[in-house]
């Protein structure tokens, strides 16, 4: 439903505590070079944009996580 | 690789190689831009100069910094070239279709990629034994994956609703046989979306596109009948009343703007005064010299575009009327692997187009090209060497990709805009690539803005 996916977390980082730094938490890249590929998630184009590549706006939908 | 940019009082660093994301105050922003390139003693020189903050305050930022550089938050290596280079030796097995069940139209909309729905060829409807042909060579080379995805595409596939249903249920019965999951899409200018449409596509349609350019005056402009008739009229009570009844499925309202309304907000605005909250609004494909293109002059009113849609997104996120915006949709803790970030939409090799007569294409942006023929689905794909094209095309493959922060949200862009753009899917539609750019700086705000956390140095 709209406005309802993807909430945010900030990335905890032990007992550090940066003052003027905030560390979204995101999909680790480099990890899901070992975990990722399964080729489970929709084709873009399929979606809304028919046009531009929306690769980025896309989930991942790994039937085993 | 970091790109740093501000929005709306958000000062926002991105790492390109790792994905990280990073909201930080006014003096990170600038020790983290500086300490890309200078050594520590000259940032922290000029953190003291321009900010008025003490030695130690400087020496604990450079620290932190240099924590998350250790951490591979900031400044991460490029690891991926390699993971690109290997594309082309693996084996291809196919996961998506998108069946163009009707070479056809009952629009006249002169901005058509497709013109008109014909592909630059003869009329002509899908039967029902080659969609059920398709429908086995997807399951027959779809190897290991168990989500497939078949769009039923266009011209208008309502044209060809009868067998529509009929593959439908022909996809049903098979995906039980095969272990499969097929998820249906169909996109539609609306004119036929009647009640007995509603009822099966809100049952059986994983996705819902829903083709409307905006107000009335926009819309009508380009979505016309062959008698010259706006469309508008017919086709929003349509959706409006399909909608009513989708219920959670996902569905999207899609509009092409043009050079005729750059101010497309207003069309965006104008979505959302009919009831609609999914939404999605894409730059038109056509040739450059049409008097439809956008134009170099047109930048600037689209990029205040994408800001003030930010800003509206925000503010009725605020007010709990929310609304979906496809290209602000990010997941970022669960969103692409870098398999799926280097490799793109999968045009050519994972995803192919489907005429009514069985030839496989690319995607639907090449049908009608016969050089980007790439076989049928009788004998599967012949064209291994264009097949072997596509696999290079990636978010390595093109020299200019190298030194853009963009790429892995990217994948590259679009293979279909870079050939019409430049005669070669391996180049680049620089136009793209900067409206590119500008959604997702806009769509990472907005996840910021929306999320309740707290910018350093706003407390």
């Amino acid at each position: 439903m709209a406005g309802t996916k993807y909430n945010l977390s900030i990335k905890k980082r032990g007992n550090l505590n940066m003052t003027r730094i905030v560390t979204i938490e995101t999909r680790d890249l480099e990890k899901s070079a070992k975990e990722g590929g399964c080729g489970e998630c929709q084709t873009s184009c399929q979606s809304a944009c028919k046009t531009s590549c929306g690769v980025a706006n896309q989930a991942c939908e790994k039937l085993s996580k | 690789m970091i790109h740093c940019y501000q929005f709306d009082g958000l000062n926002i660093v991105l790492d390109c190689h790792s994905g990280s994301i990073h909201m930080v105050d006014p003096v990170a922003y600038d020790m983290i831009r500086w300490y890309e390139t200078e050594p520590a003693e000259e940032v922290i020189a000029k953190a003291i100069a321009e900010h008025g903050i003490t030695r130690g305050d400087a020496e604990e930022c450079l620290s932190d910094i240099d924590s998350l550089r250790e951490a591979g938050k900031l400044y991460a290596p490029d690891k991926f070239e390699g993971l690109a280079r290997d594309f082309g030796k693996r084996n291809f097995t196919i996961k998506a279709l998108c069946l163009h069940v009707a070479h056809t139209c009952n629009l006249n909309c002169s901005y058509c990629f497709a013109s008109q729905g014909k592909y630059h060829g003869e009329r002509a409807i899908m039967s029902y034994e080659v969609g059920k042909r398709a429908i086995d060579f997807l399951i027959e080379n779809s190897g290991f994956h168990k989500n497939l995805d078949i769009d039923f595409f266009g011209g208008e596939p309502l044209m060809n609703w009868d067998v529509v249903k009929q593959l439908t249920m022909y996809g049903r019965e098979q995906e039980k046989i095969h272990n499969k999951n097929i998820r249906f899409t169909l996109t539609t200018n609306g004119v036929l979306l009647d009640d007995e449409v509603t009822e099966f596509a809100n049952r059986e349609f994983h996705n819902v596109v829903l083709s409307l350019d905006g107000r009335k005056e926009v819309n009508d402009r380009f979505r016309v009948d062959y008698a010259g008739n706006g469309s508008y009229d017919k086709i929003v009570p349509n959706f409006q009343r399909f909608v009513a009844k989708r219920g959670d499925k996902s569905y999207y309202i899609r509009g092409t703007y043009t050079h005729h309304n750059p101010d497309f907000l207003n069309d965006i605005k104008h979505y959302l005064d009919l009831g609609f909250n999914e939404l999605s609004m894409e730059p038109v494909v056509t040739d450059p010299s049409s008097p439809s293109a956008l134009t170099d002059e047109d930048l600037p009113v689209i990029f205040e575009q994408y800001d003030e849609l930010a800003r509206l997104m925000v503010q009725r996120h605020k007010e709990g009327r929310p609304f979906t915006f496809y290209h602000y949709m990010l997941d970022l803790t669960c969103g692409p692997c870098i398999y799926k970030r280097v490799a793109g939409c999968g045009s050519g090799t994972e995803y192919l187009a489907v005429t009514p007569w069985g030839d496989l294409y690319p995607c639907h942006q090449f049908v009608g090209d016969d050089k980007y023929k790439m076989g049928d689905i009788y004998t599967g794909v012949t064209n291994t060497e264009m097949r072997s094209h596509f696999a290079s095309c990636n978010a390595y493959s093109r020299p200019e990709c190298k030194d853009c922060w963009a790429k892995l949200y990217c994948s590259g862009g679009c293979a279909a805009n870079a050939y019409h753009a430049t005669g070669d899917i391996l180049g680049v539609y620089d136009y793209g690539c900067k409206l590119f750019c500008k959604r997702i700086e806009c769509a990472i705000a907005v996840k910021l803005l929306t999320s309740g956390i707290e910018q350093p140095g706003n407390g």
